[in-house]
This record gives C-alpha cells, structure tokens and sequence, in this order.
C-alpha cells in the first residue's frame, strides 16, 4: 500500500533536513524524503499547514507494569498511550512481576506487544537475576530473545564488581547497560530531594550526591571497560558534570532526562501530593536549570519520560509510604514542545534528536531517521495546538500526573507505526487524514 | 444619630440608680456587682464607687466575659468566632446579693447566659439586673430591676452606647441599621 | 487573612460597633501548621488562651460552649501529654470526646489512614486531632475529612500547638517576643517542634538560634532565617530563652552521633552552660525529656525551667485553638 505525505515541514535531524517535503510510504516501509515526489499510485495525504512529520518518537524508558501489575498498566493500555503520546516505540524496563530476566518473559511481553498492535515495544533485559544484584542474567540470551539493553531500573546495580561485569559481559553482545544511578546507603529511606523545601516539610532527604557518586563510578567503569553505558533519569548538575567530563576522555557515556525534571523542581512540594514523589526525585532550581543547558548544549542525549503507572489506591497514602513514579506517554511532547521549543531553548530539529534519532542510536533499533528502507514510523506533530492536561481522558490505565489541568502549546496530530495510523487526535479537525482506510 | 443620652444626663441617672440601689437594699454588705463585658463593667464600677459613696460600705465588682456561653455561637455557618476576653471574678459570689450589669437590654439573650455562667461561679443569694438602657424586644423572660432609661425603638434601629473608659465619651445614641 | 470587626449577630448587642467584640477568627478549615497562619492569627490564639486560663482556675472548670460537637482525638503515635492535653480543653468546652490509640484499633489490620479516616468521617465528627508519623498525614487527612483538622504533631513536620504554648508561656515571663534571643537546642533534623517554633518566633520577630550536632542540621537552614550553629555555647550565650529538644536513641544507629554519653558532653545543657545565658533566662523543653542527655536534671527540675508551666499552658491553647476552628468557615475559601 503506498502513500505519499505531501508538503508537510520534515524535519528529520539525521538526515539534516528541515524543510517542506513529501514523503513517500511503500508497504511499511520508507521510499524516500523528496521535494515534489511523484504519488505513483500512492493514497496521497495534504500534510495541513502547521503540522510537522518527524521520524517516530521513541521513550526508551518506560514501565508497562505486564507481566504482574495489571492493575496499574498493561502492554496494550501503555503502548495505547504511547501511541497517544507521538511515540511510535517504547523501550519498557523489566521490573515486572517477574522480572525480565529470561527469554520466556522477553518474548511474552512482545507477544503482548504484538497483539496490542500499537506502539513498538523494545524489551529492557534485567542485568542481575530477579534484580537481586547479585549474579548475571543470561544476558546473552536476553539479547536472543530480543533484548535492546539491560537494566535493573528500579535499583541501582550496587556492587562496583558487579557493574563492571556487566559492562564486560553484555559489551560484548553490543548491549548498554542502562544504570539507575542511586547510591544505596545515601539514598537510605529518603523520599523527596534533600535540600530546603523537603527540610520544611519535614520529608526525609535523598541528596543529590547520592546520583552523583553512582554517575562518577559508572562513568569510570564504562572507561575501563571500554563498553557502553547509559545514566536513566538522570537529575543533578554533578551527574551531568561528570557525564560531559567522561565523554571528554572519550568514555561511551549517554544520558536521559525526564520532562518533569525539566518542568518542575522541589518546590512542587508543598502540599504533599504524591503525584510529586518520584525517583530520582524533582530537584532544586539549579538542578533543573543544569539539565535545561545540558538539552540545549547536547551534553544530554535524551529524553525518556521515566513512565511509571501506579493505581489510585497506592497513591492515595501518606506522602512517606506512596510508591515512587509518575505517568509520562501522554504529557513528553506537549512539556517539551512547551517548555522548550517554544520557549526558544532548543529548535525542533534538536527536540527530534532527543527523542527519536539518539534513542534510536543508543538502543541500536532501526529508526530515529526516515531512511529508505527503514520502517515507516512518523509522528505528526502539532506544534500549535494548545492543550489542557486531562488525567481523565488518559489512554494509561493510570491517573498518577502532576500535570492535570497544565495548559500546554504543543501537541500530537497522528502516530504512524508500519505505515498504519496507531493514533489519530481527534482534537484536530485536520488530523483525521491521516486514519483513513488503508 | 440623634442623641438619646449626654454625659450630664448619664452621670444624673447612675446616681439616681444607685441611690435606688443603696435604698432597696437590706445588707449592703452582702452586695456585689458583676458588670457584663465590654461596657456593663465600667457602668458597674461607676455604680460601685457611687454606692460605696453613699452607703459607706466598700462594694466589690467583677468582670464577666459571656461569649463562651452565647447561645448562638456555631450555629453560623459563615463567619469567624466572637472574640473572647477574660472573666474575673477575684471574690466568691457565694450568698452575695449580685447585681449584673449591662448597657443595653435588648433580647435578654446575653442576660440568659450571664446567669448560666454566675452559675458555675457559686451559688448567689440573690442576682438582679441594671441596665443603663432598655430598649425593649424581648425574646426570653428577662426584666430588669433598675433602669437607667427607658427607650422604646424599632428593630431597624441599633442603640450605640459610648462610654468614656471604653470609648473615649459618655453618650447614648440611636441609629438606623443599613438595610443589607 | 483579616480580622473582622462588628459582625452582627441579632440577640447579641454588646456586638456591634466600636470596641466592642470585634469577632476575629482564623480564617481556615483547619489548623495544619504554623506556616498557614498570620500575626494576627497567632496573636489572636495568644490573646484567647488568657480567657480560657481563667477557666482551669474556677471551681466549675467547664463553659458550654462545645456543648454536643463531637470531637475525635486520633493518635498513631503514643503521647500522654499532648493527648491528655487535648483531651481536658475539650472535656473543659462540654464537647464530646473521643479518643483512639491507632495500635489497638484497625490500623494494626492493614486499614490505610484514608480508610480509618473515611470510615470516621462516616460518623460526623465536628473535629478530629490527629498525631501520626507521617509528614503531611494531616494535609491528606484534611482532603478528604469535611471535619476539621488539628495537626497534634505530623512526623517531622509540625506541631503547631507546642509552638503556640511555647509562646505563650515565653510571653507569660517575657512580656514580649519580638527581639528575644531564643536558643533551640537538640536534634534539629528531626524535630516538628524545632520547624513550628522557628516559623511562629520568627514571625513574631524573634532572633532565632538553632544548635546541633552538624549531622543534625537540618539541609537549607540557611533559608530559614535564623543563626545555625553546631556550638551549644554560642547559641546559649546572652540567650532570653533556651528550648531543648529531645534527642532520640535510636538516632544512634543512623550514624548521627557516637553515643549519648558524647552527646551530653557536646551538647547536654548543663548548670555551667546555662550561665551563659541572661540572667532571667527561662528553659523550655516540650517533653518528655531524657534526663541526662539532652539535659541535666539539675536544670529540668532549677528555679530557670519552666517545664511544667508549659503543660499547664497547653491546655488553655488547646481550648483557644478548638473554639477559634470550631466557628464557621467561610465559603470563599
């Protein structure tokens, strides 16, 4: 089935393009990007004024909660929201229930993934049995199964011995380590950012040194191994430091930030409302303002949203005992077409790098480009519309957001994954184009 | 605002109602005042030294803040709590002829709980009432035994009494409510 | 939040106008911390508790004024003190009380806070007093609760009716509180103590010195306006007023402090080290204490503390506290 999108802005930063082209679709798959290309055949689709077609946003790092959480998500309802959320694929860690640390898990949550028929998914292998922190998975065999990395997210990989290991061991299957970088014994049983707001309000502290320590370690170790490492969620400005220090010697270092370190601080405090717990937890000023630069400057490869449902019931506790997490599909693009592109920080082309062509790279899946040959995965953007955040009209099974009732600029006309429309915007008039009959 | 009362006047009637007081009264010893805040004290304490004046007989008097025992007080939905300030009472009212005090006899509601609140201070003789106004409109069984004036008004109207311990002048006045 | 004047209430003139009653209220649902309220809010509770001290002096200790409101004392943390406290002012305004120790009710079976508190809620409390171990319980419990909402202590966060009869008795001695030297002594860290009496002294202008062991300090006590140090001796120099704060053993096994014995010696004040302070100086201390660790017996028990006028105070703020909430609300808020 061939389509032709027509006359859109494409702005697709690995190819260094930023201009009014066509885009010319074949059986899922990409033809080619070109001006004033012939349809041929092809169902051609008028790309409306103001609308932007970028290759298929990727979250690499996101929790679907199946197997053993249903009740907060599942892989259809959380790759129905990340199709909602312009993403075209989602790397989901393993911290289910099981763990993902064997093949059988693997290929159960793409089975699931298949079946949904959204959102791609790329399975996140655990790096230690159960996460327990103590011996390998069978990294090897995760990669088989179709592992794109390893992680203990959740936890941090605490023995140094057992990070360079990893490191060693699934360096050679060309898989990164993805760290949750958290010093144990620092971090102790703090629940917000250890500084003045969490002072006043009487909440235990986790500091910031206690991500800083784990970034300089992994940082070091991925040096002496030579192998690639990935910092998640990275928050505090010492993180960053020694991510840009590392990569200066030439140590394969990547990072992501969230979009709510980038949009909120510690001062969201007050009050307690859970729906602000998070780990690593929301920053100071500084903090924030660190990770702003490192987006703009490019010390920071990506963005991932740290998607993390969690029902009601558990949120609904005393600040001290609610789980750590927050929903993200549904808000990444509008905060970020907000907060960043259009407050003049970053241009758009550099927001298509931060989530799609360096996940995209750093994940080592075919995407982030809109090369010919490659899938057809884009995503529509709406730069212009405006929006308000409405928990309750989510795709996640999970209400668990900060920014309910946040009035956005910036937003998602369609998500196409193979050539097939996941996601329509029905808020947009002009949208519906892109869903009509293959 | 027209007024009701001047000072001549008021000075004239407390005298003459502590003479009233003084000539009605078996055992001036056993007397006591307890003057209803804010303005029944200071009206008590004139009537005190005039009657310990004229009988010879020093008179104690106290001060009894009602608020706690309005009855109306949480039955408002809206709106904060009456502010409340202190009682003292430094000697026992037990067996004392106590005369309550206040400016203004209106409903007889805070007349009502001035007596729940002697009450619980001990067990009076006797207790009777001076007001240096009454204005009629009463909704409980409550008179008055001295009355300084009589002033019959509307419910649209509001008496203001002005004293110069609390107010700065010694006045009585009428004025109409605003209609809200 | 403004204090009213003359709100008319038909029945009642000695109301309207002038220096009469101005009616005055805290203009909230609930009383969650000191951080909510003004000047002349705290004043106003300061300037209630002298009419209901009177009360506690009478033969009848009782005025009807909560006469059939229904209020819940509900404890997650035990306290003898505070909770008896509570319990007298209300008993003193006729309420009906009720009282409940979370470890013998259903919260030993795994009921949540919001469940405990639906099921109260069910019931039509006018009030309801809770203490519990968790930061913010009581901004959770106020969510969901139509009753309102006294915070007897929320983990480490506030207490901020320990802080109002901390002022009140300094004021009882003092007269005043703006410009006093007040040293608060103790485990900094922890303590919803230290947070409501830092917020309520400044507030009403006091110099506020904090002093602790370094370990103990709490992160960005720099922005609270107040001299930190880790040296007892410098904050209770020239001091009007000394507050220790209790130090609990179980901070030992955080690494907080080698022993209680070291503790004592750094930190414990002792009869030497109150000389240093004025000498009209008065020592506070919220109880209970640990002899001998945070405070030497001599000086819990000299002619500077005033320890137990401390107790004798809370009641009569508590009392001050639940008549000045238990008035209406207003709806804008």
């Amino acid at each position: 089935m061939r389509i032709l999108l027509k006359g859109g802005r494409v702005v697709d930063p690995g190819q260094s393009l930023d201009a009014a082209a066509d885009v010319l679709i074949d059986g899922g798959a990409i033809v080619r990007v070109g001006r004033d290309l012939a349809p041929d055949g092809a169902r051609v689709i008028e790309v409306p004024a103001g609308l932007v077609v970028c290759p298929g946003l990727i979250d690499m790092h996101v929790h679907l909660r199946e197997p053993g959480q249903e009740h907060k998500e599942t892989i259809a309802t959380g790759t129905a929201a990340a199709a909602a959320g312009g993403f075209t694929a989602v790397a989901c860690m393993p911290n289910t229930s099981p763990i993902n640390d064997n093949a059988g898990v693997t290929r159960f949550i793409l089975q699931r993934a298949a079946e949904a028929g959204l959102a791609r998914v790329y399975p996140i292998g655990a790096v230690s049995r159960g996460s327990a922190g103590d011996q390998l998975a069978d990294i090897g065999e995760l990669k088989s199964a179709g592992c794109v990395a390893i992680s203990d997210d959740g936890k941090p990989v605490a023995s140094a011995l057992l990070m360079r290991r990893a490191l060693e061991y699934a360096g050679m299957f060309g898989l990164p380590v993805i760290d949750h970088c958290e010093e144990p014994t620092l971090k102790g049983d703090g629940v917000a950012h250890e500084g003045f707001h969490a002072s006043s309000l009487g909440l235990r502290g986790i500091p910031g040194a206690a991500e800083e320590i784990m970034v300089e370690r992994d940082v070091t170790l991925a040096g002496v191994t030579g192998a690639a490492v990935h910092i998640a969620h990275m928050s505090v400005r010492g993180s960053l430091r020694a991510v840009r220090a590392g990569r200066d010697r030439g140590v394969r270092v990547t990072c992501e930030v969230t979009p709510h370190h980038f949009a909120l601080t510690d001062e969201a405090l007050a009050g307690y409302d859970t729906n602000v717990k998070m780990n690593p937890p929301l920053r100071e000023a500084a903090d924030r303002e660190a990770m702003i630069q490192g987006l703009v400057d490019g010390s920071i490869d990506a963005i991932a949203t740290d998607h993390a449902p969690h029902h009601y019931d558990e949120k609904r506790v005393e600040f001290d005992l609610a789980p750590f997490g927050i929903v993200g599909l549904e808000t990444a693009v509008p905060l970020a077409l907000d907060r960043l592109v259009h407050a003049g920080l970053i241009p758009l082309a550099r927001l298509v790098e931060l989530m799609s062509l360096n996940p995209a790279r750093i994940l080592g899946v075919t995407g982030g480009t809109l090369a010919p040959g490659a899938p057809a995965d884009l995503t529509i953007l709406a730069p212009d519309h405006h929006t308000v955040v409405d928990p309750a009209r989510f795709k996640t099974k999970s209400r668990n957001t900060p920014f309910g009732g946040w009035k956005l600029r910036g937003g998602v006309a369609a998500t196409i994954v193979g050539g097939r429309a996941v996601y329509v915007n029905d808020e947009i008039a002009e949208a519906s184009r892109f869903g009509a009959a293959h | 605002m027209p007024i009701v009362m001047d000072e001549d006047r008021i000075a004239r009637t407390l005298t003459r109602i502590a003479h009233e007081i003084v000539e009605r009264t078996r055992g001036v010893e056993e007397l006591a005042f307890v003057g209803i805040r804010t303005r029944g004290v200071p009206i008590a304490r004139r009537l005190a030294a005039k009657v310990t004046e004229i009988s010879g007989h020093p008179v104690p008097v106290g001060a009894l803040d009602i608020t706690l025992y309005r009855d109306d007080l949480m039955r408002y939905p809206v709106g904060p709590q009456p502010l409340v300030r202190s009682t003292e009472i430094s000697f026992s009212i037990d067996d004392k002829k106590i005369l309550l005090v206040d400016d203004v006899l209106y409903t007889g509601r805070t007349i009502r709980a001035a007596l729940d609140a002697l009450i619980d201070f001990g067990r009076p003789q006797s207790i009777q009432l001076v007001v240096l106004v009454d204005r009629g409109h009463r909704e409980l069984p409550i008179k008055a035994d001295y009355v300084g004036k009589n002033l019959p008004t509307s419910r649209q109207q509001s008496v203001q009494v002005r004293l110069t311990e609390t107010d700065g002048s010694d006045e009585v006045t009428i004025e109409d409510i605003e209609r809200s | 939040m403004k204090v009213d004047t003359a709100v008319h209430r038909p029945g009642h003139e000695g109301d309207r106008g002038g220096a009469g009653h101005p009616a005055a209220g805290l203009h909230h649902k609930d009383l969650l911390g000191i951080a909510d309220l003004t000047v002349e809010e705290i004043l106003l509770v300061l300037e209630t508790a002298d009419a209901m001290k009177e009360i506690g002096a009478r033969p009848i200790k009782k005025v009807p004024t909560l006469r059939g409101k229904t209020i819940v004392n509900l404890f997650f943390e035990p306290s003898t003190r505070t909770r008896t406290s509570f319990e007298i002012a209300e008993k003193r305004l006729s309420a009906d009380t009720l009282s409940i120790a979370a470890s013998t009710s259903s919260v030993t079976k795994g009921e949540t806070l919001v469940d405990t508190a639906l099921n109260l809620e069910a019931m039509a409390p006018d009030m309801i007093v809770m203490r519990h171990t968790a930061s913010g319980a009581c901004h959770l419990l106020s969510r969901i609760c139509r009753a309102r909402i006294i915070n007897a202590g929320d983990g480490m966060h506030e207490h901020p009716t320990q802080a109002l009869l901390d002022a009140y008795t300094i004021r009882e001695h003092k007269r005043r509180i703006a410009g006093l030297k007040v040293a608060i002594v103790g485990d900094l860290l922890h303590s919803r103590v230290l947070r409501s009496n830092l917020l309520l002294l400044k507030k009403l202008g006091a110099e506020v010195w904090i002093a602790g062991p370094a370990t103990l300090m709490p992160p960005g006590a720099e922005r609270f306006g107040v001299r930190a140090t880790c040296s007892i001796d410098e904050a209770i120099e020239g001091a009007d007023v000394v507050m220790m704060l209790r130090i609990q053993q179980e901070r030992m096994h955080g690494h907080f402090f080698p022993s209680l014995r070291e503790y004592f010696t750094v930190f414990g004040l002792t009869v030497d080290r109150v000389r240093r302070a004025k000498p009209d100086v008065i020592i506070m201390h919220p109880g209970p204490m640990n002899r001998g660790v945070e405070i030497a017996s001599e000086v819990a028990d000299g002619p500077y503390s005033v320890i137990l006028e401390q107790v004798a105070n809370g009641v009569a703020i508590r009392m001050a506290v639940l008549y000045l909430l238990a008035g209406g609300v207003e709806e804008s808020s």
